[in-house]
C-alpha cells in the first residue's frame, strides 16, 4: 500500500515541475497568442545558470535556507533577463505577421541555446546534490521520501495560487486578461500593449527558469533536457486548453499521474499513451478542456 | 504566385535543364571538375529537396507548418531498414514501394488527428506526433537497434546487384544515382502537377481564406488531409533513398532537429516558390557541410541563420533574388487611365481636403 503513496507522491512531483513550465507557455501563449518553442530551453537556461552558479560560488555561500531561495532566483532573473532582450528584438516584430514566422522565429532561437549551452557549460551535465541531500529524508513506514521533493511539490502549488491571485485578484492581472481578450480594444483604453507584452513574456520565462533552478539540485542539467520538458509542456498544454491556467493545473495532474502509471508498468510507451490520451482529448474537445 | 511571371511552359524547361546539369554531374566528376565528394553530397541534397517540395505542399500551398516531417521520413528509411528482417524483399524497389505504403499508413493517421487544428496547434501537434515515432524507434531497441541504428542491407537496383560488379561508393555514384534522379524527377513532376491541379488551387485557397473557401464548397478538411498524405508519402520515399545511400539509419532521422532542418531548407529557398526546397535544400546541404569541418556549434549557426532570414529575407533566397531583379530591372511603363471626370473632380476635392488639415 505504502508503494501507491510514494507513487502518488512521485506524481504530484511531476505534475509540478510540469505545471511550472506549462503555465509560462499558457501566460506568454493567453496573452500574446505565440507558441514559444524555445520555452523549454528557457527552464533548461534556469537549471544551467542555478547549478552554474552553485558550482562556481559554492553551495556554503548561501547559509541555511538562502541555498533554496538565491540560486534558483538568480537563474529565474538571469532567464527574466533573456526574455527581457528576446520579446522585444525577435518576437516584437513577428506580432504582424503570420504565426508560421512567430514559430520559427521561436526554434531559431530554441537552436541557438541548446548550442549555446554546449559552448558556455559543456557537453557533461551540470549536477549540484547539496541543496537535494541536506534537506534528507521521510520516512513513510519502511520507505523514506526525500524531503526536497516536497519542497518542488509545494513550490508548484504555491506558484499556482501566486498565479491565480495575481491574473485574477490584481488590477494588472485584470488589465492583462482584458488584454488577451480583445488587444485593440486594450489599447484603446490606454493599456500599453507593447509594454505589457514585455512584462508578461517575462513572468513566463522566470517561471519556466524558477521550475529549472529547483528541479536542478534533483536531476541534472543536461542537454536536451529543454526539448523533452516543451514536448512534455505540450502535452500537458493541449490536454488543458491552450493559454488557460486551470488546464495547465488540471493537465499536469493528468499527465504527472499517466505518466507515474506508465514507468511503473509499460515504460516502452509510456509516451505513446500520454500522446494518445491529448489526440482523444483533440478529438473531442479540439480546444482542450479548459480552453476557450 | 511570384512576382516575375513565368509560364508553366518555363517552368517545366527549366526543370528539365536543372536536371540534364544534375545528370551530367557524373561526367564532371570524371573529367576531374568536380570530385566524388561533391556528387555525394549532392545525392543528399536531391534526397533532402525531395522532402523539402514534400513539406512545402503544406507549408507553401496549404499554409500548414508541419515540425513533423522527420517522422515520415524515419518511417520511409526504417521501412527499408527492417522490411527484409520480416519479408523476402528480392530488390530496393520493392522496398520503395513498401517505404510509401508505410509512410502513406502513418500520415493517414497523424494527418487525420492534426489537420483537425491549424496554425499554431497544427505544428505543435505534428512535432508531438514526431517525438511519438522517435521515441518508440528509440525504445523497441530490439527491433530498431535504439541509438545505435540499424544497417540497411545491400540489395540490388533495377536488377543490378548492389555490390557485386562493383565497390559500393562506385555502385552509389552511377546506378544509385541516376535512379535518384529518376525518382527525384518523377516526384518533381507528380508534385508540380498537384500543386497546378484544381486541388493545388483549392488548397491556396484554403491557405488564404479559409471561411470562403469552405463557403465555395471546398471540404477544407479533408484536403488539408489528402495534402497530409501526399506529403507524408513522398518524404517517406525521399526517407527511403536516404537509407539507401546512407547504408545506416538512426533516431536521428525521427529528431525534431531533423524535422527543423526540413523546414529550414524550404524557408531558406523561400516556401512561396515551388523551387524554393530545392535551392534552399543544394545550399543547406553544401553549407552545412562545409559548416560542421570549421565548428561544432552548427546548430548555432542554423538557428542564427533562420532568425535572420525570417526577420530580413521572409522570402528566401528565390523571392530575395527576384526582389533585387525587379529593383534592379528598369520598372516596366505604367499604364495609367485617364480617370472619368466626375471621380477626377472628387479626387481633387479630396486632396484639397487633405491639404488644408
Amino acid at each position: 500500500m505504502l508503494i501507491y503513496i510514494i507513487f502518488a507522491l512521485n506524481a504530484l512531483l511531476f505534475a509540478s515541475v510540469l505545471f511550472l513550465i506549462t503555465a509560462g507557455l499558457n501566460i506568454v501563449y493567453g496573452v500574446m497568442r505565440i507558441i514559444n518553442l524555445a520555452h523549454g530551453n528557457l527552464y533548461a537556461l534556469g537549471a544551467y545558470v542555478t547549478a552554474w552558479v552553485l558550482l562556481t560560488i559554492g553551495y556554503s555561500a548561501f547559509p541555511g535556507p538562502l541555498l533554496y531561495i538565491v540560486p534558483p532566483l538568480i537563474g529565474a532573473a538571469v532567464v527574466g533577463l533573456g526574455g527581457l532582450i528576446m520579446e522585444p528584438t525577435l518576437l516584437r516584430p513577428m506580432y504582424k505577421r503570420i504565426e508560421e514566422f512567430q514559430l520559427l522565429v521561436t526554434f531559431g532561437v530554441l537552436l541557438v541555446l541548446e548550442d549555446l549551452f554546449l559552448l558556455l557549460f559543456g557537453p557533461y551535465p551540470l549536477s549540484v546534490r547539496e541543496p537535494y541531500s541536506f534537506l534528507g529524508v521521510t520516512k513513510i513506514g519502511d520507505l523514506s521520501y526525500p524531503n526536497y521533493n516536497f519542497l518542488v511539490i509545494a513550490l508548484g502549488f504555491i506558484i499556482a495560487f501566486v498565479l491565480w491571485f495575481f491574473l485574477y485578484r490584481t488590477k494588472f492581472g485584470t488589465i492583462l486578461r482584458a488584454t488577451s481578450l480583445d488587444r485593440e480594444m486594450a489599447a484603446a483604453m490606454g493599456v500599453n500593449v507593447k509594454a505589457l507584452f514585455t512584462v508578461s513574456f517575462i513572468i513566463g520565462s522566470m517561471i519556466a527558469g524558477l521550475a529549472g533552478g529547483f528541479i536542478v539540485a534533483k536531476d541534472t542539467a543536461v542537454l536536451g533536457m529543454g526539448i523533452e520538458a516543451l514536448v512534455l509542456a505540450f502535452v500537458v498544454m493541449v490536454i488543458g486548453g491552450l493559454g488557460s491556467l486551470k488546464g495547465a493545473f488540471i493537465g499536469a495532474l493528468i499527465v504527472g499521474v499517466v505518466r507515474q502509471i506508465g514507468t511503473a508498468f509499460f515504460p516502452e510507451i509510456e509516451l505513446a499513451v500520454l500522446w494518445l490520451i491529448a489526440a482523444i482529448v483533440l478529438t473531442i474537445k479540439p480546444q482542450g478542456l479548459f480552453g476557450r | 504566385m511570384s512576382i516575375i511571371h513565368v509560364s508553366a511552359k518555363k517552368q517545366l524547361i527549366g526543370y528539365a535543364v536543372m536536371l540534364l546539369v544534375f545528370a551530367s554531374v557524373p561526367l564532371l566528376v570524371r573529367a576531374g571538375i568536380l570530385t566524388d565528394f561533391h556528387q555525394n553530397l549532392l545525392m543528399y541534397a536531391i534526397i533532402f529537396a525531395i522532402a523539402g517540395l514534400a513539406f512545402n505542399i503544406l507549408l507553401g500551398y496549404s499554409g500548414l507548418l508541419s515540425f513533423g516531417h522527420a517522422a515520415y521520413f524515419a518511417v520511409g528509411a526504417y521501412t527499408v531498414a527492417l522490411a527484409p528482417q520480416f519479408i523476402q524483399a528480392p530488390s530496393y524497389e520493392i522496398l520503395l514501394i513498401l517505404a510509401i505504403i508505410s509512410s502513406a499508413i502513418v500520415s493517414m493517421a497523424f494527418g487525420y488527428i492534426a489537420v483537425r487544428l491549424t496554425r499554431i496547434f497544427f505544428a505543435i501537434m505534428t512535432l508531438a506526433l514526431t517525438q511519438l515515432v522517435w521515441a518508440l524507434i528509440l525504445k523497441l531497441y530490439w527491433y530498431t537497434g535504439g541509438s545505435d541504428g540499424i544497417n540497411v542491407k545491400a540489395k540490388p537496383l533495377l536488377g543490378i546487384p548492389f555490390n557485386e560488379m562493383m565497390s559500393r561508393p562506385e555502385y552509389l555514384s552511377s546506378v544509385f544515382y541516376y535512379y535518384l534522379l529518376g525518382v527525384f524527377a518523377v516526384s518533381l513532376v507528380i508534385l508540380w502537377l498537384v500543386v497546378n491541379s484544381p486541388f493545388g488551387k483549392a488548397l491556396l485557397a484554403t491557405r488564404d481564406n479559409e471561411t470562403r473557401a469552405e463557403f465555395v464548397g471546398i471540404r477544407v478538411r479533408l484536403y488539408r488531409w489528402y495534402a497530409f498524405v501526399i506529403s507524408g508519402i513522398f518524404t517517406g520515399i525521399a526517407g527511403a533513398l536516404f537509407a539507401i545511400l546512407n547504408g545506416h539509419v538512426t533516431p536521428e532521422q525521427a529528431d525534431w532537429i531533423f524535422s527543423g532542418d526540413i523546414v529550414f531548407v524550404a524557408v531558406l529557398g523561400g516556401f512561396r516558390y515551388f523551387e524554393g526546397p530545392i535551392i534552399g535544400s543544394i545550399i543547406f546541404t553544401f553549407v552545412k557541410q562545409y559548416a560542421m569541418g570549421y565548428t561544432i556549434f552548427w546548430r548555432l549557426i542554423l538557428g542564427a541563420v533562420l532568425i535572420i532570414l525570417i526577420l530580413a529575407f521572409p522570402k528566401g533566397v528565390i523571392g530575395s533574388v527576384e526582389t533585387l531583379v525587379s529593383k534592379l530591372r528598369p520598372a516596366p511603363k505604367q499604364i495609367t487611365f485617364p480617370a472619368p471626370p466626375t471621380t477626377a473632380q472628387a479626387r481633387e476635392d479630396i486632396n484639397k481636403k487633405l491639404d488644408k488639415r
